[in-house]
């Protein structure tokens, strides 16, 4: 079997692409669909410029003139290097959750419809 | 009761409680060997991540890391907290919706290619044994340490833990042990960090005991102190670094980029039932991880400071127990350059390499070595490993909770080595028989192979706990330059570039694989007397090479893809669904 036989089986066997009747929620046009990838890019450039900045630029390229001032008992650079860019980056993944889905919301592309079979579990469960 | 008693109390209970669970949560389906049935919550799912990447090395060598390197351990912190940013913002949430087992999964059937598929097997095979046979070493070091049995007998008891909900549970039974582990690990980790901040500076939050002043009347703060005493004892300044700034920068993206390319943690992303749960399951994943990695770099000061304290300028003869029995096992060692039977530490190595004990005793009662010593003044040798693990009793904490430190230890490596073993045998279950070589095979029989490979990998990877490959602690830099400079780029251009065809993409992995592991085997297994700063390419070392690789991968698969044709109508129609959240719940039908 060449490798183009295999990859057509399995994604059809395997993969359901969009449009299937299965997963109808989204019938985007090709517009609304770059609309929301473009969205997507920007917020995540935004949010990767912060996750640069705070652990490339404040923690290691910028340590030497930050650790001039102090936080906590800490100097700065090296409290951004051990603890801050760390805090940030949590911040930083919820930040892309809520911002992503109202992202979502507007084009009509979330999954918050589909009820997860872990939220059935909990509701046998109380 | 014995410290040794209740020891074996404490480590035994959390055992009972992982084959407990491994019993009520067995695999009867593929679907839930592989992924856990798809259906975990994402806060468990972070639980279970974090116990999933917290090894050996975070619980037991990181602190003393940061102890013994101040401002450059923080490679380790950032880089292996910044790659959850990398994969909750650019691979799980396109992988969860993608909706399949593996990671060479996503690579063969977007790249539609066996070859792409195999290339990434190995490339999944090699990473995660490296990083395996780490923590079967961790479970020998800690058993042998804790309940004074031999290293290999330690490794069997690991073994037969891990086979039992491994083999039988499959991700279903590894993640909700993993769980368990967590909460054990993480309490472990807690408390004894907890007790020793209040005891040097009477913070009882150890981020910010960090910067308080110790309590000795000096008026300095923690780090001030290191600082100044570090710079007595002819160190460079804690907080200051050794490295060069590029270095730190190359070695700190390669960790980052490394992070996000390891498949035992992308495939913990496969578990959970909707994309947004993916990104949410990253966000608390991290949130878990970061309680135990913004503690660390508290527990490696004070354990630095209180070591000094302990230490130097002591009768041998008077130095408390722990410097004894880590002595024993060959951890720590003393030679009295100046006959005056104290132990002086300083700056430098003691005596060329690890402690070779002649067996007899000196005229203190000290085991005495057969190294040759160096002509500096310091006296002691001490592997950085023992920080985590002596701290307690450094610190003069109560008996159990060196138990607890123990069973903490136990639940990181095995939770990862569990982990690890999994993706293992599913990529030898699922993508080389079922997708590759054996495609006729039921269900069932693709069942039974996942769990005959689960067993040989347990099998494996216990055989080199127990006779360690000589360079294992050498080529752990292989494991997050491979998966930076492979699987990482691959990945990211399945989702992000629609047009990469599979010939760019299998170009790009194999000059960034190939790229990296030639440059890390020759500065540390074909010539590792050349591995200094002088000889490395731009400066950069083994340990921070993925960059390099990567970028080198990059530009490949672009220059390559430009000559080959765009990839088929089904393949581009395939991306563009895996950038839509919606569906995934329902997409997933096997």
């Amino acid at each position: 079997m060449t490798d183009e036989n295999s990859a057509v089986v399995a994604a059809d066997g395997g993969n359901k692409p969009s449009g299937n009747d299965n997963s109808g929620q989204h019938l985007l046009s090709q517009g609304e669909a770059s609309g929301y990838w473009r969205e997507n890019i920007l917020l995540l450039i935004k949010l990767l410029v912060v996750w640069f900045i705070v652990s490339f630029g404040f923690g290691i390229l910028l340590v030497e003139q930050l650790n001039q001032y102090s936080l906590l008992g800490m100097q700065l650079g090296f409290w951004f290097a051990q603890q801050g860019s760390i805090y940030v980056f949590i911040v930083l993944i919820f930040t892309y959750v809520v911002r992503i889905k109202k992202i979502e919301q507007r084009y009509g592309v979330d999954d918050s419809a589909e009820l997860s079979s872990a939220d059935e579990h909990q509701e046998k469960s109380l | 009761m014995t410290t040794q008693m209740l020891t074996y109390i404490v480590v035994g209970l959390s055992f009972a409680l992982y084959i407990g669970i491994a019993i009520w949560s067995r695999a009867g389906t593929t679907k839930e060997f592989y992924v856990a049935g798809g259906d975990v919550h994402p806060i468990a799912n972070g639980m279970a991540t974090a116990a999933d990447w917290m090894s050996a090395a975070s619980f037991i060598s990181m602190a003393g890391i940061l102890a013994f390197s101040g401002y450059d351990g923080s490679v380790y912190l950032m880089g292996w907290t910044g790659g959850y940013v990398l994969l909750a913002l650019l691979l799980a949430p396109y992988l969860r919706k993608f909706g399949q087992f593996t990671v060479p999964d996503f690579i063969g059937e977007r790249y539609y290619s066996k070859s792409a598929r195999i290339v990434a097997v190995i490339c999944l095979i090699f990473i995660s044994f490296t990083y395996v046979a780490g923590q079967m070493r961790g479970v020998g070091v800690v058993f042998s340490r804790f309940l004074e049995v031999e290293i290999t007998t330690g490794v069997l008891i690991g073994m037969a833990v891990v086979f039992f909900y491994a083999v039988m549970g499959g991700m279903k039974g590894i993640t909700y042990t993993q769980v368990a582990q967590f909460c054990v690990l993480i309490f472990a980790y807690m408390v004894p960090a907890i007790f020793i901040s209040i005891m040097v500076t009477g913070n009882p939050v150890p981020q910010l005991g960090l910067g308080s002043e110790v309590l000795d009347g000096s008026g300095l703060t923690v780090l001030e102190k290191l600082d100044k005493v570090l710079v007595d004892f002819g160190f460079n300044p804690y907080t200051q670094s050794n490295k060069s700034t590029i270095d730190v920068f190359a070695i700190t993206m390669a960790l980052m980029v490394g992070t996000a390319g390891l498949p035992h943690v992308i495939v913990r992303f496969f578990t959970v039932p909707k994309v947004s749960d993916a990104r949410k399951s990253a966000g608390y994943a991290l949130l878990f991880i970061a309680l135990l990695y913004t503690t660390a770099p508290a527990v490696g000061a004070f354990a630095r400071l209180n070591f000094i304290d302990t230490v130097h300028n002591t009768n041998y003869s008077e130095a408390p127990q722990w410097v004894k029995t880590w002595e024993g096992i060959g951890l720590i060692a003393w030679l009295d350059k100046n006959g005056d039977g104290k132990i002086q530490y300083a700056a430098g190595k003691p005596f060329d390499g690890a402690p070779v004990f002649n067996q007899q005793r000196g005229e203190h009662g000290e085991m005495l070595v057969s190294n040759s010593a160096t002509d500096n003044n310091n006296e002691v040798y001490v592997d950085r490993d023992i920080m985590v693990l002596a701290n307690p009793e450094i610190a003069n904490l109560p008996p159990w909770v060196i138990a607890l430190v123990a069973a903490g230890g136990l639940a990181a490596a095995l939770s990862t080595a569990a982990g690890l073993l999994l993706v293992v045998s599913t990529s030898i279950s699922h993508d080389l028989l079922k997708k590759t070589f054996k495609p006729t095979i039921s269900e069932k029989q693709e069942l039974l192979y996942a769990r005959i490979a689960a067993a040989a990998a347990v099998g494996l990877a216990g055989y080199m706990g127990i006779n360690p490959p000589g360079f294992v602690a050498e080529v752990v830099a292989f494991a997050f330059g491979l998966a930076a400079s492979s699987l990482f780029p691959a990945i990211f251009l399945g989702i992000f570039v629609r047009n990469m065809n599979r010939e760019g993409a299998i170009a790009g992995m194999l000059s960034g694989l190939i790229f990296t592991f030639s440059y890390i085997a020759y500065f540390k297994l074909v010539n590792p007397a050349a591995n200094t700063a002088e000889n490395w390419w731009l400066g950069i070392s083994p340990e921070g090479i993925g960059t390099i690789g990567m970028l080198v991968n990059f530009a490949v698969a672009f220059a390559v893809a430009r000559s080959f044709a765009l990839p088929p109508q089904h393949v581009q129609a395939l991306v563009d669904d895996i950038r839509i959240p919606a569906g995934a719940g329902v997409s997933q039908q096997h």
